[in-house]
């Protein structure tokens, strides 16, 4: 990957005595899909908001694609797009004059803009709606429609701010891979969410958010690895023997739940291995293994405890 | 610079048609200033001056009406913008800044021209007979477009604090009120000394004293730069205030 395309450095935003973002650090790397996650009102919206030059920080410095939002909010302007919480397209105008009148305040003139608009709208499925008012939209297509306006030119640095809040399940996958594909060109992109599954199908990174600080930061894998919760879970056949295998691995710290035993574990297969050949050599049969590995929720919900 | 234009172009091409296509805002528009026209001619024209001398007097007095009405609406598109989230994505954009308050503000005036283009060929027909020649429509169309803007940015003002769209209108009471108590239906002088002193200094008089001079061949005399120092003075401030909240505030 290239270098960071957003760097922002102790980030600060209060709204009268309310801290929003306190001493943010956040570095984005060129062509990368870097998730903030976090709970309703932890700043994630004001933070893409500082980023797309909307409002100004009260501290801090943050450089998107090479500028500094505050010194240079044109240049950043031209490097960016941004989708934000609600669909912000026009209620009065179709799909199609929506898209046309980006594309020329992109300085696409009118025969550009007219042809990106037809591209946009086929490649986001809404050729038949194109020349309907927005007001009559369903909010999928408002959602596809406020999606293909942010691409009208390809920006280098996309905002997505909770781009599948409201969504229903088809309209979501649908969204994911637009992004995927968007990814996949070498877009970056930012995006804000509080469903932890959407971050972890679609971010290279995730950074969680609580009350306006990132309290963790990594890869969905490093994330779930800083919990050190992976357990694998044998299921004991007969609730008699429970007893006896927690003898047998009586150097571990194995406890019994609900006829099952439960024992932290690494994850390889070699320990794994090896506790069930200890069991069998003691004559307990186990009928079933599960390793369980914690999920983005156990992550989250541990990390913001409190 | 040429960018800034064409933004600006490019919006009021969006608000023009937002306006064609909210047909029953256009409707009413259009509708009310007539409907008041000919009610004031017909049901209290008879009782003020019997020998129909009314139509002539209270003309202009209508078209001022009609104008702030439509004026004072302009802010309600603006709210609308803010409160959808529009104006987060044309504030994201490398484009003239004010762009859409022009846009809005330029279309609503269009439409308002229009409308009162519309309310003086009704008022033709039933026997309007100006005395004006064409520098004297042309200065009457410049105080007017003057005042529509002022007006327009007040309102656009209002818009840009509203938290709703209906709130956004409020400023629409002020302006529908304010010309009774001004010379535009009843001569100052048949006014209750206090209310008199109010009429005879506050804003709508001298403009609609420049307008009934300029088509009825009334004496304009100061009327003329009294009404541009308000309204030129009142059209700046609207608009430095209105740059102002549109750059602080943003929508949710």
């Amino acid at each position: 990957m290239g270098g960071a395309v957003i760097e922002v450095r102790g980030l600060a935003k209060s709204y009268g005595a309310m801290r929003v973002l306190r001493d943010l650090d956040m570095t984005v790397p060129a062509g990368s899909v870097f998730a903030l996650l976090g709970p309703n009102g932890a700043g994630k919206t004001t933070a893409v908001r500082i980023l797309a030059t909307l409002i100004r920080p009260d501290a801090g410095t943050a450089i998107v694609a090479g500028h500094d939002v505050l010194r240079e909010p044109r240049r950043v302007q031209r490097a960016i797009s941004l989708t934000g919480q609600y669909a912000a397209v026009d209620e009065l105008l179709t799909g199609e004059e929506n898209l046309v009148l980006l594309g020329r305040l992109r300085r696409l003139g009118r025969r550009g803009s007219r042809r990106r608009a037809a591209e946009l709208l086929a490649q986001f499925d809404l050729v038949d709606a194109g020349r309907r008012l927005v007001r009559t939209y369903s909010g999928g297509m408002r959602r596809r429609l406020d999606l293909a306006a942010s691409l009208v030119v390809s920006p280098r640095v996309l905002f997505l701010d909770e781009p599948t809040t409201g969504l229903d399940p088809r309209s979501r996958q649908s969204t994911w891979s637009a992004v995927r594909a968007l990814a996949g060109r070498g877009v970056t992109v930012l995006l804000t969410t509080q469903y932890l599954a959407e971050a972890d199908q679609l971010a290279d990174r995730i950074a969680l958010l609580d009350r306006g600080e990132i309290i963790a930061e990594g890869t969905a894998a490093e994330l779930k690895g800083q919990l050190s919760g992976e357990r694998v879970e044998l299921w004991i056949g007969e609730p008699a023997m429970v007893d006896r295998a927690l003898a047998v691995l009586s150097d571990r710290p194995a406890g019994a739940e609900r006829g099952a035993l439960v024992v932290p574990t690494n994850g390889t297969a070699a320990e794994v291995r090896d506790l069930l050949n200890r069991l069998d050599s003691a004559g307990v049969a186990v009928d079933r293994v599960a390793v369980h590995r914690p999920s983005l929720d156990d992550v989250f919900l541990t990390m913001t405890k409190g | 610079m040429l960018a800034a234009i064409d933004d600006a172009g490019i919006m009021i091409g969006r608000s023009l048609r937002h306006a064609r296509r909210a047909l029953d805002t256009l409707f009413i528009g259009v509708l009310l200033p007539v409907l008041m026209l000919l009610l004031f001619v017909y049901v209290f024209g008879g009782a003020i001056a019997p020998d129909g001398a009314y139509l002539t007097y209270v003309v202009p007095g209508i078209v001022l009406l009609c104008a702030g009405y439509g004026a004072a609406s302009a802010g309600v598109p603006v709210a609308d913008d803010m409160t959808t989230g529009a104006i987060d994505r044309f504030r994201s954009l490398p484009i003239l800044r004010s762009a859409v308050l022009i846009g809005h503000v330029t279309a609503g005036l269009i439409r308002n021209l229009c409308s009162t283009v519309l309310v003086l060929a009704v008022a033709f027909a039933i026997g309007f007979r100006p005395v004006a020649g064409p520098l004297d429509w042309l200065l009457a169309a410049a105080v007017l477009t003057l005042y529509i803007l002022a007006m327009s940015w007040i309102s656009v003002c209002f818009g840009l604090v509203a938290s709703s769209v209906e709130s956004a209108s409020s400023f629409s009471f002020v302006v529908l009120f304010l010309p009774y108590l001004s010379s535009a239906f009843v001569p100052v002088e048949t006014m209750p000394t206090v209310l008199r002193g109010f009429a005879e200094h506050q804003p709508m008089t001298p403009v609609i004293e420049t307008l009934r001079g300029l088509m009825t061949g009334t004496p304009v005399a100061g009327a003329a730069w009294t009404a541009v120092a308000w309204f030129g003075g009142l059209l700046i401030v609207a608009y430095a205030v209105a740059t102002v909240l549109y750059n602080r505030r943003t929508s949710r």
